[in-house]
Formats: structure tokens, C-alpha cells, sequence
């Protein structure tokens, strides 16, 4: 298969799968200022993602954050183990294995700009977390 | 096809045999076929230690190589077999069992002990100290001796009367000279070995030149000295000097030098171009070279020569350090000050102690030219780099061997290591690169480790770099920030003592009072567990506790370390090494049951490797049934205590080493410090347990334990440092309680010990005042501190897998059972591992 076909059928899946929210978990299986993994089927796919709960940070919406549990630098499902922290004002979680930053709300890593985790949409809906993808 | 030439190597003694190394290694086996003739019948030993055939090795442990090394190689090893003759008109080289061709000869004799012409040197029982079978003749005469006399006080004469020593006889040391090691050390150096030698009970006698030996009266010898007097012994050995062993060079014709060496240039081709000679046998530039590395430089270039390449000989450094017969001897280059016209001598001398320095300096005080060291070899590493690294000394160079309280310099720090000096093995990182990446613009750490990877592979060396990167960008005019992170303007230290002092008990309380205004509150991946392990040595509340958890590294969330896949390693502690037939089965079984990769480690215990998050707790539960608790192998913390066997099974033994092991581990288990803590007892001075590469290292003695500290294996690798002597077992336990506790309290985040004792000021005196002499009035509370970390212990991993919220987070998936799909395993060694 070449480059291009394969662009081809992800525009394809896209197109045809469209995402949808759906339950992750509930409030008691998150862990305050820390992250944990869920499995997600999602539109492109199964899913491990990495969701991280910083309750009373800055007013309500911006407590959950769900971004890539897969650490591109190690190539293992470690992100929701990494500690969560701040740098330059943005909340972030350093890699637990060779300790990039990456940033909570875009995945953005701060150590290499060509690095950018998957994130997803995440809220509370009543105890429940809900995901969209 | 024999395009191969045919290459003899006569001598199989140390250089000898790197020379074959190196022609295995690096293909000169394609080239030559190569023979090796070796007088001696055992094949290539560590001459260099030699002496301790005496204290338990046999020629096998000694061997160079195992006993197949030459067969698998591919090359002829003839042991046994001396050469007599080269025929250099046949190309021949002649043994009593036959002739051999040769296309190259590369001759590696060594040389031998000079025995003076004294008549009566050739009675029985007078030997000399070179070969393994001169040490079992030298065992044999000494089973029904009393007394050894060795002629000749340089350092292989001394090495000699240490073993006499050791084999029980009454000895003495005869020289020629006017002090011992004539050539290492000047009149007062010899002087003050001489006490300190004397004080071990042996004799010294100076200026005696031996006449004659004849039949004694009340023992089997008796010398007779220049002046009449006499010495009566049973057994002499000789050490007075060495010689080129060059018989077979000038029976042929090569070059010899006037005072013997076969004459070698810097490819070390002998007059004769198809012969080569390397090693003690050589004479390059007027000069033997009597040490195995300068030897080894010459195997290199040997090789280099056989093979067409273009590697020079160019002379090698002489400078030696030493502890003879216990008492420590360095010289490092012109350590007299008679090749450097014009130079200028630094001597101190403490009679109390007795310790002697002297420091050989240029006219214009600016280089090192040379160094005599007596009794504390402490400075030598630091006085090394300044002499080969032609480091700018100090203004007051005599700071270097003054005693550290008074005001000395301290050691070497980053500022004064050299340009080539390796700062990252991993990525090959020097000093000089990380220069050049702050003068091409880097600001900080990060900017360096980004330009040079330093640090970016195993991580040893982070600690090392960051005071490198602080100290140039001070001393290009950058305020260095000591902050620990942008969270909080204070050091590790200050964070440490605000803690104590308000009695802060969670990193929100301390983020909010002492945190930076500017910044969230979240604190990140640097000052949370730095934070956490101040916490945990303060108050020692679980880290798994809710208000802890998010602060700890992954390890520590886990209680494991991470593997390269996101698996675990499981440590259970085996205090001291010390494990039950029982226990090591359920460790088998435990193993089996979850497909762990089973290793012992160099901690002495068990490493379980590939454990899934979500079976970490059913493996601590049944390990924690079996009576195992957690190793804290994870931890900054008490790794282990290395012990060897000790008393109760050794028979050199003098205290019980694993009983002590086992105690202390038990003690300080549990203890979070800036950094891992490694302790090693041994229980006597062969020191099987290393322990002086550890933290804390305790030898045994007769009368109680000697306890050294701050050493380091690893990566930059340091001796620890003997801190005091002769402790009970109270005494030694207290010490090590103040001691742990000030490097807790003082230390900077992920900095070992040995970093630590490094950047003290005022370096190990201070550090003896502070603990052995509490100048600073604390000890008391720091003792009360420690006990308090001992009370409060419990297994984190018990307390864990009883309490359901903590085990909620072993989970691969919050909403799902299944394990991570993506680990993948493979097997290799009958085990697993990461795919
Ligand atoms: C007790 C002791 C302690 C020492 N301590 C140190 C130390 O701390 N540091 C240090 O750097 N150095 C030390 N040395 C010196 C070091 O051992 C030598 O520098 C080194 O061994 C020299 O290596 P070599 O191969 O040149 O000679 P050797 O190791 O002596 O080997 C020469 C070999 O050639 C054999 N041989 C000679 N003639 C023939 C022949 N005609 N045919 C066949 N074989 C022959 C000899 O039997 C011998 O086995 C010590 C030496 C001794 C004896
Ligand atoms: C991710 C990095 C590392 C991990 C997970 C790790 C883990 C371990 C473990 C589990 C042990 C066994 C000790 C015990 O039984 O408790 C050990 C021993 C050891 N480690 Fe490491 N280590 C790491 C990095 C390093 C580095 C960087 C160095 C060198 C600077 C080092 C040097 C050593 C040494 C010398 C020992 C043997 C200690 C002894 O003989 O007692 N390790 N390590
Ligand atoms: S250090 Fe230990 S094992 Fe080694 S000889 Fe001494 S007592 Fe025996």
C-alpha cells in the first residue's frame, strides 16, 4: 500500500465513523492531581487514554483532560502514570519513562514541537466521565 | 591457503598475553598465525597481584584468561617451553623440543629480580619474589622458619615483607640506601614510613650493605654487614631492583642498552625490523618502564605496528599510588623535583598522624609538575588531574595538601575538571562540549542536555552535569538560579528545614505558603517528589496515602520500578543477602505462577521482572504470606546491605558480618533520602563485600568495625572514606543514624553521597566535626529523627494490598480487565523479555 492510499482511507474512516460520546468511567475510579487509563472504542478504533483530574483548578470545565496513553518516545502505554504538574502556566504530565512534558490540553510536547499527543473531549456528566471519539 | 605469516611471541607473562588479546580482538588473526612460547608452566597471571596467592587466590584465579582462551582463539600457547636461541640467519627460533620458522618475533621476556653478587647468595632458602613458583618456594622454606629478612626496602622489597608478614615470620627489611623506596619517596617521606612500617613490627634496617651469608648459629643464616654486624634468619628473599631479561636479544645481535633493555623506537621495532620487543624487557628513550599500563600501551602499538597502522609509543606516565603493607604511598611525576630546574618544593608534615605531602610546583607556581604522598593518599585522584591535565594550579597551591579544617582547597569541582574530562558516557558528552553548547547559545540545563543528549540516557550523570552547566554559566556571568524548580524559590535544603520547622505535612500546605505566586499550584515532575521524599523522611506516612500519591514518581506510585515496556519489576528485601531454602522457593514459585524474568542482582537479592500493573498486588500478596516484605527497590531510599559470609563460615572472619548486615538493613529499611542508599559490611579486611564502594561501608577489625563512607560504584565510581575506626556495634549504629540523617537534611535532590561529600565544604574534616564531634550541636536531634523514621516503619506494599482505594490504581484500565495488549514478549535463555 502506498503513503497516499493510506491517507485515503483514514479521510475514508473519518467520514463514515463519526464520533459520538460515551461513558469512560465514573468520578470514584479518578485519582486527584494524577491520571489513570481507560479503554475506548473509539470512531478511528480502539483507544488506550489517559484521563487526568485536577479538580478546583481554574472553575469547573477545566478539570478532566483525556489525551494518548501511548508514550511516543518509549512506545509503551504509560502516559496516565506520569506526574501531572504545571510548566509556563499549562497544566502538564511528564513522561514517566524518559520524562517529556507533554501538555494536558493539546498533548503538545514541550520538548520536541514535531511531538503532539491525540486528545479527546472529556466531561463530567453527573458522576459519570464521558469521552467523545 | 597460507598467505599467513607466522608470528612467535616469546614471553607469556602480563604484556605478553594483552598482546594476544589484542591480535584476537581486532582481527590479527587473519594475518598471523601466531605462537607463544612461556617459560613458565602456569599460562599468563596478574603478576601486579600477585601477593595475594597469600591471602586465598590460586594460580587459576589469578589466570589472565580462562584455561581455553587460546585453544577457542585459535593461537599455539607452549607453556613450559623457554626459548634458548634466535637464529636470526635461519628465521628460527630454537627451544629444547625443537626449531620454529618465524616471519615477526615480538619479544615480551619481562625481566628479573636482580640478587646482588654476595657470596652465599645462592645458600637454600635465599629466594626472590617474581613468579608463582617463587611464592611456593618461599611458602615451602617458610613452614620450618621463624624469621625472613628481604633484602632490598623499594616497594616490591616491602610488598615481599608484607607477605613474610603474613606467613607468620619475624621480618625485616635490609636496604642499601639511606630510606625506603629510595625512588619514590625523599628522606622524610622514607622516614616516616619507616615509623609507620616499624609500628606493623617489622624491622627496619637502613644503610646496611651485606658482605656475606654463611651458616647461622640460631638460625639457618646469618648476614654479615659492612661494619660486622649480623643478622641471623631463616629464609631471605631478594628484591633489589629488576632486569631486563634481554639475554636472548644480545646472544643475537639487536641493540642493548648500556644498562641492559633491548633498544626499541616508537613502534617499538627493535635494530633488528622483523623483531619487536614490548613490555619490561624494552628500553624506549633510555627508559624500562616497570609498570603494567606503560606495558600495555606497548602491546597496543605492537599491534598496530604488525598490522600496518600507525600507532606510536610515546612514553607513559609513572605516577603510582599505593597502600603498602597498609600505609598509602603516591608519586605522581617528578615527585623529587630534579628534572625541572628552577621548581619549587610545598612540604607538609604531621608527625601526630603521620602524614607527609609534598608538592613539586613550577617557578612560576602556575603547573604541577610533581607530587610525593606519605601516609594519606586522600589528594592523589585531585593532584593526578592537575599534573596530566595541566590544570592552572590555585594561587596558594599549598592549599592542596594542607589538612582540609584549616582553610584548604577543596577537591577538584566541576570548574577545574579539564575540557576532555567525560561528563555522559552514554551519549560521550565532555566538559568541552557542554561548554561549547553554552557558548553557542544554550541558557540553561535543558537547552544543554537538548543540544548534547548529556544525561538523556541512563540518567547517571544528571547531577554531575548540572553542577558542570551552574558553574559555566556563573562563569560566563549568568545568575545561576538555585531554585529548585520555577514552583518555589528555595533549594532542596531550605525546602527541607521549612518543613521541619513549620511541621508542614502535605506538599498543598507548602505549595501554598512557600509556593511562587506567579505560578498554578500544581508543583511538577522535579520539586513533587522531591518534596515527597522530604515528607517521607520527616513524618515516614505511607506514600501511597491520597494526599501523597499524585506527588510520587512512577516507581514510587507503584511501588516498583518501570521497565522500558510499562511492566514492573517486583524487589522483595532480603536484608543482608540472607535468604531461607523456603523463601527462595516461593520466590521460584512466584515467578513461575506470574512469567517473571528471574536475576540475582549486585544488591544480593532477587529482581522479578515483566510483572503487569494489574498483578503487582496478587504477587505481593502471596510474597507477603511467604514473611517478604518490600525491597523499596524503587525507592530513594535503603536499597541494600551487601554482606559476605563473615565469621560464623569464614575462617578469616573476625566479626559476624551478615548478622550486622541483616540489623542494620532492618534499621534503616524504609528510610527516604535524596537519593538510593547502598551499605556493604565485610568481616575482615579481604573485604569480599565491597563495602567500600557504597555509601556506607563497614569492615570489620578485631576490636569492632571500621566505618567508611560516601563511596559510589556506577558510573563515576569513588572509594568511600574511612570515617572512624574500631566502633562497637552501638557506636557504629549511632554514627551512621547522625550521619544519614545530615546527608538527608543537607543534600540536594538526586544527590548520592558521594556528590554530596564532594561539594561539602570543608569536605570530610567538617564532616567528622559535624558527626564525630557535633560542632554543630545536633546530634542529639538528629538521632531523635532517625529513631523516629525507624518507629514508624511499615512495608508500604502490606499497607497497601490491605486497603482497597490504594489498590484501585493496579488496574491496566479503569473500565475494562484486560491487560495491556501491547506488551509483547519473547523468550531468549529460557526466560521472558520485552519483544
Ligand atoms: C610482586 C609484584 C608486584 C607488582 N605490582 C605492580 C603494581 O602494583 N603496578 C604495576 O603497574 N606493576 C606492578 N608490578 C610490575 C608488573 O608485574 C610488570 O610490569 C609486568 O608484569 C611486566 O610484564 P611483562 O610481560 O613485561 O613481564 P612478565 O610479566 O614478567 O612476563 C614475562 C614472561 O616471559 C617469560 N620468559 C622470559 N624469558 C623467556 C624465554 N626465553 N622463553 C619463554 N618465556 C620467557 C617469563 O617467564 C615471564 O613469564 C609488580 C610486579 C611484581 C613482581
Ligand atoms: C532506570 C534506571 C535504573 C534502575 C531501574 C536500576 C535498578 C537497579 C536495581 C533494582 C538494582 C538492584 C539493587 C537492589 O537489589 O536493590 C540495581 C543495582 C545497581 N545499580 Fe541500578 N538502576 C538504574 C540505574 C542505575 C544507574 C544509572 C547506575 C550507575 C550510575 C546504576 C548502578 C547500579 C549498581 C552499581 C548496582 C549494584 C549495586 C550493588 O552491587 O549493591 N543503576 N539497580
Ligand atoms: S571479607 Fe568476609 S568473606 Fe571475605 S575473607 Fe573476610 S570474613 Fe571472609
Amino acid at each position: 500500500m502506498t503513503a497516499t492510499a493510506l491517507k485515503k482511507e483514514i479521510d475514508m474512516a473519518d467520514v463514515q465513523n463519526s464520533k459520538a460520546w460515551q461513558k469512560a468511567c465514573t468520578k470514584d475510579d479518578l485519582v486527584a492531581f494524577s491520571g489513570i487509563a481507560a479503554w475506548l472504542e473509539t470512531a478511528d478504533g480502539p483507544a488506550q487514554v489517559a484521563i487526568f483530574y485536577l479538580p478546583g483548578l481554574r472553575g469547573q470545565g477545566d478539570e478532566l483532560y483525556a489525551l494518548d496513553h501511548h508514550d511516543p518516545f518509549s512506545n509503551a502505554n504509560v502516559i496516565a502514570r506520569g506526574i501531572v504538574g504545571d510548566l509556563k502556566g499549562a497544566p502538564v504530565v511528564a513522561s514517566p519513562i524518559y520524562k517529556q512534558h507533554f501538555r494536558l490540553e493539546d498533548g503538545q510536547c514541550l520538548e520536541d514541537e514535531n511531538v503532539k499527543l491525540r486528545t479527546w473531549k472529556i466531561e463530567f456528566k453527573g458522576d459519570e466521565v464521558w469521552v467523545e471519539g | 591457503m597460507s598467505t599467513q605469516q607466522k608470528l612467535i611471541i616469546i614471553g607469556n607473562g602480563m604484556v605478553g598475553h594483552h598482546l594476544v588479546e589484542q591480535l584476537v580482538d581486532n582481527g590479527g588473526l587473519e594475518r598471523y598465525q601466531v605462537t607463544v612460547f612461556g617459560e613458565e608452566r602456569h599460562r599468563a597471571y596478574d603478576r601486579v597481584h600477585l601477593s595475594e596467592y597469600f591471602s586465598g587466590r590460586d594460580a587459576n584465579s589469578l589466570a589472565l584468561c580462562e584455561a581455553d582462551y587460546y585453544a577457542v582463539s585459535g593461537v599455539e600457547l607452549r607453556t613450559g617451553e623457554a626459548v634458548i636461541e634466535i637464529d636470526r640467519d635461519q628465521q628460527e627460533v630454537v627451544t629444547d623440543q625443537g626449531r620454529y620458522p618465524y616471519d615477526r618475533i615480538v619479544l615480551a621476556t619481562g625481566s628479573f629480580p636482580f640478587v646482588p653478587p654476595i657470596p652465599g647468595n645462592d645458600r637454600d632458602g635465599c629466594l626472590v619474589y617474581r613468579t608463582l613458583d617463587d611464592l611456593d618456594a618461599i611458602q615451602a622454606a617458610a613452614e620450618n622458619a621463624t624469621t625472613g629478612v628481604v633484602v632490598g626496602g623499594g616497594l616490591l622489597g616491602l610488598e615481599a615483607a608484607n607477605a613474610l608478614r603474613g606467613l607468620n615470620l619475624d621480618t625485616a627489611v635490609v636496604e642499601f640506601a639511606s630510606r625506603l623506596m629510595p625512588m619514590q619517596v625523599d628522606n622524610e617521606g622514607g622516614e616516616l614510613l619507616r615509623e609507620k612500617i616499624e609500628a606493623l613490627g617489622v624491622q627496619v634496617l637502613l644503610e646496611r650493605a651485606t658482605q656475606r651469608i654463611e651458616d647461622g648459629e640460631a638460625s639457618r643464616h646469618r648476614m654479615v654487614f659492612q661494619d660486622d654486624k649480623v643478622l641471623e634468619t631463616d629464609l631471605i628473599v631478594f628484591s633489589a631492583g629488576i632486569r631486563p631479561r634481554d639475554q636472548l636479544a644480545r646472544d643475537c645481535g639487536l641493540e642493548i642498552g648500556v644498562r641492559g633493555g633491548v633498544v626499541v623506537d616508537n613502534q617499538c621495532l627493535t635494530s633488528d625490523p622483523a623483531i619487536l620487543a614490548i613490555g619490561e624487557v624494552a628500553l624506549w628513550n633510555q627508559s624500562i618502564f616497570g609498570l603494567v599500563a606503560p606495558g600495555y600501551q606497548m602491546a597496543k602499538t605492537a599491534l598496530s605496528t604488525l598490522t600496518d597502522g600507525d600507532t606510536q609509543f610515546g612514553g607513559a606516565d609513572m605516577s603510582t599510588k599505593l597502600k603498602l603493607l597498609g600505609v598509602d604511598v603516591g608519586s605522581i611525576g617528578d615527585a623529587h623535583g630534579n628534572q625541572n630546574p628552577g621548581a619549587r618544593m610545598f612540604r607538609y608534615l604531621d608527625p601526630i598522624k603521620q602524614e607527609y605531602r609534598k608538592l613539586v610546583v613550577s617557578s612560576d607556581g602556575k603547573k604541577l609538575l610533581g607530587a610525593m604522598l606519605v601516609g594519606n593518599n586522600g589528594v592523589y585522584d585531585t593532584l593526578l588531574q592537575y599534573y596530566s591535565n595541566g590544570i592552572e594550579l590555585p594561587d596558594e597551591p599549598a592549599s592542596l595538601i594542607l589538612p582540609q579544617s584549616s582553610g584548604a582547597a577543596p577537591t577538584l569541582g566541576p570548574g577545574s575538571l579539564p575540557e576532555t574530562a567525560t561528563i555522559c558516557s552514554c551519549h560521550n558528552v565532555s566538559k568541552g562540549d557542554i561548554c561549547a553548547s553554552i557558548d553557542a547559545g544554550a541558557i540553561d540545563l535543558g537547552g544543554v542536555k537538548g543540544d548534547t543528549k548529556a544525561s538523556t540516557g541512563c540518567g547517571g550523570c544528571t547531577a554531575l552535569l548540572k553542577s558542570v552547566v551552574d558553574h559555566e554559566l556563573e562563569a560566563r556571568g549568568v545568575e545561576v538560579d538555585k531554585s529548585i524548580c520555577e514552583h518555589f524559590a528555595h533549594t532542596r535544603q531550605e525546602l527541607y528545614d521549612i518543613v521541619r520547622v513549620e511541621g508542614i505535612k502535605t506538599f498543598s500546605e507548602l505549595i501554598a505558603k512557600h509556593g511562587n505566586q506567579d505560578t498554578h499550584c500544581l508543583g511538577c515532575d522535579i520539586c513533587k517528589p522531591a518534596v515527597a521524599s522530604i515528607l517521607a523522611s520527616c513524618f515516614n506516612e505511607p506514600i501511597t496515602d491520597a494526599a501523597h500519591i499524585p506527588l510520587q514518581d512512577t516507581n514510587d506510585t507503584f511501588m516498583a520500578n518501570m521497565q522500558k515496556n510499562g511492566t514492573y519489576s517486583v524487589v522483595p528485601r532480603v536484608a543482608g543477602g540472607e535468604i531461607t531454602p523456603d523463601k527462595l522457593i516461593v520466590l521460584g514459585e512466584v515467578a513461575k505462577k506470574y512469567n517473571l524474568y528471574s536475576k540475582v542482582t549486585g544488591g544480593q537479592r532477587i529482581d522479578l521482572f515483566g510483572a503487569r500493573l494489574e498483578d503487582l498486588p496478587d504477587i505481593w500478596g502471596e510474597l507477603i504470606a511467604a514473611g517478604f516484605e518490600t525491597g523499596h527497590a524503587y525507592g530513594k531510599s535503603l536499597r541494600t546491605v551487601k554482606s559476605c559470609v563473615g565469621s560464623t563460615w569464614c575462617r578469616y572472619g573476625v566479626q559476624d558480618s551478615v548478622g550486622m548486615a541483616i540489623w542494620l538493613e532492618n534499621r534503616y529499611k524504609g528510610l527516604r533520602s535524596p537519593h538510593k542508599i547502598k551499605f556493604g559490611v565485610s568481616g575482615c579486611t579481604r573485604e569480599c563485600a565491597e563495602a567500600q564502594s557504597k555509601d556506607i561501608g563497614i569492615i570489620a577489625t578485631e576490636n569492632g568495625w571500621n566505618l567508611y563512607v560516601c563511596g559510589n560504584g556506577g558510573m563515576r565510581p569513588r572509594h568511600a572514606e574511612l570515617f572512624a575506626t574500631d566502633l562497637d556495634d552501638e557506636q557504629l549504629y549511632r554514627t551512621i543514624d547522625r550521619f544519614l540523617m545530615f546527608y538527608v537534611r543537607t543534600a540536594d535532590r538526586l544527590q548520592r553521597t558521594s556528590v554530596w561529600r564532594e561539594n561539602l565544604d570543608g569536605g570530610l574534616e567538617y564532616l567528622k566535626e559535624v558527626i564525630l564531634e557535633d560542632s554543630l550541636g545536633i546530634n542529639a536531634e538528629l538521632e531523635r529523627q532517625m529513631q523516629t523514621v525507624v518507629d514508624t516503619y511499615q512495608c508500604e506494599w502490606a499497607d497497601a494490598i490491605s486497603d482497597p482505594e490504594k489498590l484501585k490504581r493496579f488496574r491496566s484500565f479503569v473500565n475494562d480487565d484486560r491487560p495491556d495488549p501491547s506488551i509483547i514478549m519473547t523468550s531468549e535463555r529460557g526466560q521472558l523479555r520485552p519483544a
